[in-house]
């Protein structure tokens, strides 16, 4: 029942024999080891799974492998060079934008993509472009607070 | 939490996958995937074999159609909100795109699965039902185009044959100086509509010359708000007006009910009229 797959992720190709019905996130954290990528919810509402598919955020919870199978993935593990925090790390950190941190990666994936599309975003279109994404502990507060201070740290205000 | 097991065929072309759908009994097309896999990881639905139809190139990105628009099916919501011609020509629908879900989920679901999945909590069946929307396919016996009246036939249910693909939807342009708007009541974890309302109004002389009004959420299918309408027809446009209107919604709720442990359908019924009058305010707001 396998079947070959290969998908680019933070610019390493990994290939493997999967079933057809092994979720993204799974083919991540097992077949790639990146464990930064959590799975929450797994009915496709939190967010903790997201990462960028193709340059464009998705519920990895949500995709299966095999339709991943030629694409590029990027997860939290990438966003930086691995040495150097990402502005939006730096901030979650300086901002306290986590408590038990398990929202974190998908905050800042989902933050990330805003920022591209929105360098200077208000902290209502901060909260509109973080929907799909739910955190337990912060209260959201200063999540969002992290999202502006990233945004002013990366150019924009 | 995953699927039970099934065979994954990836097609190259709508010819291909409509030759696979009837090659394999009790196959499912699989598009951005965010209605069918959960319910597949749920186990409600458990098809024997999917084909994917999620990298077919000609199934992708909208276009120039008379004074409206054609929606190739494989184009998402993100694009859909985000198309100039969209927003030009059918602002209602880029409009109502931009609130499905939440970004994510509005990068994978495309038009083509969302119409097709018809559910009654999706935005864009309303809003499509209201601008006259006409639903175009292909299956071995070659194509054919279904009104968007026609094609929501029950719960989770619509007009298409089992081996045939839905390749675009058709959207007509509005007439000159109406006003639209959708509103929606979303869910609060998973932002898809509770109930939704679609509004497209003209005005004539500081009165309301004709409106198409389309509810999602309380009935199986999306209700055309027939009372509301005819309430509407030579009526004032000020707020006691709108939600006189508004409230004969009530009068049109006679088909198939829907409810769950969020919102009864009594609830829902009540939120229609306070949904119907918001749309019909910023319609009425927007006509010209
Ligand atoms: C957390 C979450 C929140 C959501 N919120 C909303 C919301 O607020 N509003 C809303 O409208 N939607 C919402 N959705 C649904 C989402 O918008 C998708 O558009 C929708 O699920 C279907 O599109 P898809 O491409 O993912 O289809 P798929 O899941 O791939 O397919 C759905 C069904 O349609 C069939 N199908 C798919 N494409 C075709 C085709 N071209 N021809 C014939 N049959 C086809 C499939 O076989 C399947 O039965 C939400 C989904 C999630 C996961
Ligand atoms: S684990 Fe994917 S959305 Fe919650
Ligand atoms: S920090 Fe714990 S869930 Fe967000």
């Amino acid at each position: 029942m396998s079947v070959p797959v290969e998908v680019t992720i933070n610019g390493r190709a990994y290939s493997g024999e999967v079933e057809p019905r092994q979720l993204l996130v799974h083919f991540i954290r097992e077949n790639a080891g990146l464990t930064g990528t959590k799975v929450g919810c797994d009915t496709s509402q939190c967010g903790t799974c997201t990462v960028q598919l193709d340059g464009a955020i998705a519920k990895s919870c949500t995709v299966l492998t095999v339709q991943a199978s030629g694409s590029s993935v990027t997860t939290i593990e990438g966003l930086s060079n691995g040495v150097d925090l990402h502005p939006l790390q730096e901030a979650f950190w300086n901002k306290h934008g986590l408590q038990c941190g398990f929202c974190t990666p998908g905050m800042i994936m989902a933050s990330a993509e805003l920022l591209k599309n929105n360098p200077s975003p208000s902290r209502e279109e901060i909260r509109h472009a973080l929907e799909g994404n739910i955190c337990r502990c912060t209260g959201y507060q200063n999540i969002v607070s992290a999202v502006e201070e990233a945004a002013g740290a990366m150019g924009g205000s | 939490m995953f699927p039970s097991q099934f065979t994954y065929h990836r097609a190259a072309s709508v010819a291909e996958a409509v030759q696979l759908l009837g090659s394999n009994e009790g196959a499912k097309l699989l598009a951005g995937g965010h209605s069918l896999l959960p319910m597949m990881k749920l186990r409600v639905a458990s098809p024997p074999t999917l084909v994917d139809i999620g990298h077919i190139a000609d199934l992708k990105g909208v276009s120039a159609d008379g004074d409206g628009v054609r929606i190739g099916a494989l184009t998402t919501h993100a694009e859909i909100a985000g198309s100039a011609l969209v927003q030009e020509r059918a602002p209602v629908l880029a409009e109502a795109a931009s609130r499905v879900g939440d970004p994510a989920v509005r990068n994978r679901g495309t038009i083509g699965g969302n119409v097709s999945h018809a559910d009654p909590q999706s935005d864009l069946p309303t809003v499509l039902t209201a601008l006259g929307a006409t639903i175009n396919a292909t299956g071995p016996g070659g194509d054919r185009s279904i009104a968007a009246a026609d094609f929501f036939t029950g719960l989770l249910e619509n007009a298409l044959e089992d081996n045939e693909v839905l390749t675009s939807v058709s959207v007509p342009g509005v007439a000159s100086g109406a006003g639209t708007a959708y509103v929606k009541f979303s869910h609060p974890a998973s932002r898809y509509s509770v109930v939704g309302a679609a509004a497209v109004v003209s005005l004539s002389g500081g009165t309301c010359s004709s409106a198409t009004v389309v509810v999602g959420g309380v009935e199986s299918t999306p209700t055309r708000a027939s009372s509301v309408e005819a309430a509407l027809a030579g009526s004032a446009t000020g707020g006691d007006a709108l939600a006189a209107a508004a409230s004969a919604v009530s009068g049109d709720f006679g088909g198939d009910p829907v409810g769950d442990v969020f919102a009864s359908n009594e609830y829902r019924q009540a939120m229609a009229a306070v949904y119907v009058r918001r749309a019909l305010e910023a319609a009425v707001a927007r006509a010209g």
